[in-house]
């Protein structure tokens, strides 16, 4: 039982309006083994309900290999994922994503040749209920549902200005447009955990800003989690609620931007030559 | 109707009427200079045979094109799609309509005789489509060169059972490698480029709703079209049961055009054939497939006088399309009618434009 001891000290650290609801994700004891590497150890997490939470770490921590075990690209070797409460062990990626969890890449990963609309459109996938039937017959159906979810993709775009490029191709715009396009697209998998890793990757620092403002937008106007992975302090700093620090695996400490910036082991490991705090 | 950018768009409605009433007519005039032998016999059995590579590599491309995945089995489905066309005309009582019987109603028997054409077309479809997914969901958790050597040998396999199925069942059913002989010669260019309509139609019609969005999103990217909740293994095998489908339609209709079906004429061969066609006309596009079909088919005939050089030509055109433009002839690019239609309206009748809501 020490594992759930030391996960109910962690609900300590949400948000005061998180408190009280059942947290979007809680992962316990998460870690998984790559051949004799251990990638990921006693991965410990809470997620409150609309909590902006950020995750950082030195380079080849396992923030990605985190994102990967909570979407199911890897399956956990220990521990277990919940989300809203229930156990997500046995399902795969596609199951956790109708679960609630989305995500965008590192390395962007677009569906390049098409528009921007179909990309966002394909995020809607399950969320467009029309059958193949309906479809190859062209009923009334099809285009009432076809029309909505071309509307709600237009909606979506709009939150970042892109909707007069819905027609461009999603390979040729601009890169910090195109990590832009991935949050969209995550966001319209309808999802109430967004995983964000790096998206400010690349983006100068207006750009930066202006991506600082959007998360928050999107965390209030749609009441979601969002976990992110990033190296630019000030977004980490400005915008999460909560910050877990990653190292060779382990969490080595958690707690609010304060607290985080000034955890002699966290500056020790990651933080130590940099100025600001 | 306008889009965001204040353009005139042409509703869907009037689009498909639009492409409707262009197909039917050009059908009518097909079928009124094939029926009057306006075109000799001998053009149009080049037409037929081009109809029916049409279909083939139409059918393909969504499993190449469309898909991004690289089988080399489609002569297999063919080959099912023939044998079972053929299997079942010979079985049924087909009526001779050069030779009917005094007194017989010929409305009756026409449509006797198109009926059990259009069953044997489905049903080779059907079969072949049933093999697409006992063969697609083995093969297609493999990607790349292993799915591609998978599909060769699972094409292969079907060419040699077909070719000793008999002595296994102990009973004629395929006829083995003298061939099943004297199928009802029922293709005509009228009901092959029926069918090469269907095909295109119902091919686009799926691959232009959420299922070929899905389809598409993982030849871009697989990982992310899972991410993104699209569950990639049933949209694999769906589109290459749709693929198969297609080319058993397209076995079924060369059945009845030749009339006399052998194993060896499905052979690892005829699906490279079938894949140069794709290739060169532009994976994912189906206009370039019928183009290329078209071309690849009739250019070999065309340059029959040229005898010895004909397959010189025929591989030089295909190296020169592959250096100067290894995507082939159009790409991803597809044609749409009122796309062009739509240009020209907000070029010309710009003026009248509404301003966008």
């Amino acid at each position: 039982m020490k594992i759930r001891d030391e996960y109910d000290s962690r609900e300590k650290i949400l948000p005061e309006r998180d408190k009280g609801s059942t947290p979007v994700m809680e992962a316990i004891g998460l870690g998984i083994d790559f051949g004799g590497l251990t990638a990921v150890d006693d991965f410990n997490l809470t997620v409150g309900r609309t909590e902006i939470c950020g995750l950082i770490g030195p380079n080849g921590a396992g923030k990605t290999t985190v994102f990967n075990l909570l979407t199911k690209v890897y399956k956990p070797t220990r521990g277990k994922i919940l989300l809203n409460g229930q156990d997500t062990a046995g399902m795969n990626t596609i199951q956790v994503n109708r679960a609630g969890i989305a995500r965008t890449f590192q390395n962007i990963r677009l569906f390049k040749a098409l528009s921007v609309l179909d990309n966002v459109l394909i995020g809607m996938h399950n969320h467009i209920s029309y059958n193949m039937f309906t479809s190859t017959l062209r009923l009334p159906t099809f285009w009432r549902e076809e029309k909505k979810a071309r509307e709600r993709a237009m909606e979506l775009l709009s939150i970042f200005g892109m909707e007069q490029h819905a027609e461009e191709e999603a390979g040729s715009l601009p890169y910090g447009a195109q990590r832009r396009l991935e949050i969209v697209r995550a966001l319209a998998t309808q999802p109430r955990l967004l995983l964000l890793d790096e998206p400010a990757a690349g983006m100068n620092p207006s750009e930066t800003a202006e991506l600082m403002e959007n998360i928050h937008r999107i965390r209030d106007e749609f009441q979601i989690a969002i976990m992110l992975i990033e190296h630019d302090m000030n977004l980490v700093m400005g915008i999460c609620e909560g910050i877990a620090v990653l190292n060779f695996g382990k969490i080595i400490a958690k707690g609010t931007p304060a607290e985080i910036s000034s955890n002699p082991v966290v500056i020790e490991a990651y933080l130590g030559k940099k100025k600001e705090g | 109707m306008n889009n965001t950018l204040g353009q005139r768009r042409i509703p869907m409605p009037t689009r498909y009427l639009i492409n409707l009433v262009l197909v039917v007519v050009s059908l009518a005039v097909l079928h009124y200079i094939s029926a009057a032998g306006i075109i000799s016999s001998y053009y149009s059995k080049i037409l037929m045979l081009v109809g029916i590579n049409i279909i083939l590599a139409v059918s393909l491309n969504v499993a190449t094109g469309y898909l991004g995945q690289l089988p080399l089995g489609h002569a297999g489905f063919m080959a099912v799609g023939g044998y079972a066309a053929g299997i079942f005309l010979k079985a049924m009582p087909m009526p001779n309509l050069n030779r009917l019987p005094e007194g017989t109603n010929e409305l009756a028997a026409h449509l006797q005789y198109n009926a059990y054409l259009a069953l044997a077309l489905v049903l080779a479809g059907v079969v072949a489509a049933i093999f697409g997914v006992i063969i697609g969901v083995p093969a297609l958790r493999l990607k790349g060169d292993y799915l591609a050597i998978i599909t060769l040998g699972f094409g292969e396999i079907i060419r040699v059972i077909l070719l000793n199925i008999d002595d296994v069942l102990g009973f004629e059913f395929t006829y083995g490698a003298s061939g099943l002989k004297r199928i009802p010669k029922a293709a005509t260019v009228t009901n092959v480029f029926v069918c090469v309509v269907i095909t295109c139609a119902i091919i686009h019609l799926v691959l232009k709703s959420r299922h070929g969005r899905a389809v598409l999103s993982i030849r871009e990217n697989e990982i992310a079209a899972e991410s993104c909740g699209v569950n990639t293994t049933y949209y694999k095998v769906m589109a290459f049961t749709l693929s198969a489908f297609f080319a058993g339609v397209a076995g079924a209709l060369y059945a009845t055009y030749v009339g006399i079906l052998q194993p060896s004429t499905f052979g690892f061969m005829k699906s490279i054939e079938i894949l140069v066609i794709v290739v060169l006309g532009g994976m994912g596009s189906m206009l370039g497939s019928v183009l290329s079909a078209t071309v690849l088919t009739a250019l070999p005939q065309m340059l029959l006088a040229f005898d010895k050089w004909r397959m010189v030509l025929y591989s030089l055109v295909l190296i020169i399309v592959m250096i100067f433009k290894p995507s082939g002839l159009l790409g991803t690019y597809d044609f749409s009618l009122s796309r062009v239609l739509e240009k020209l309206l907000n070029r010309f009748g710009g003026k009248k434009k509404e301003v966008a809501k």
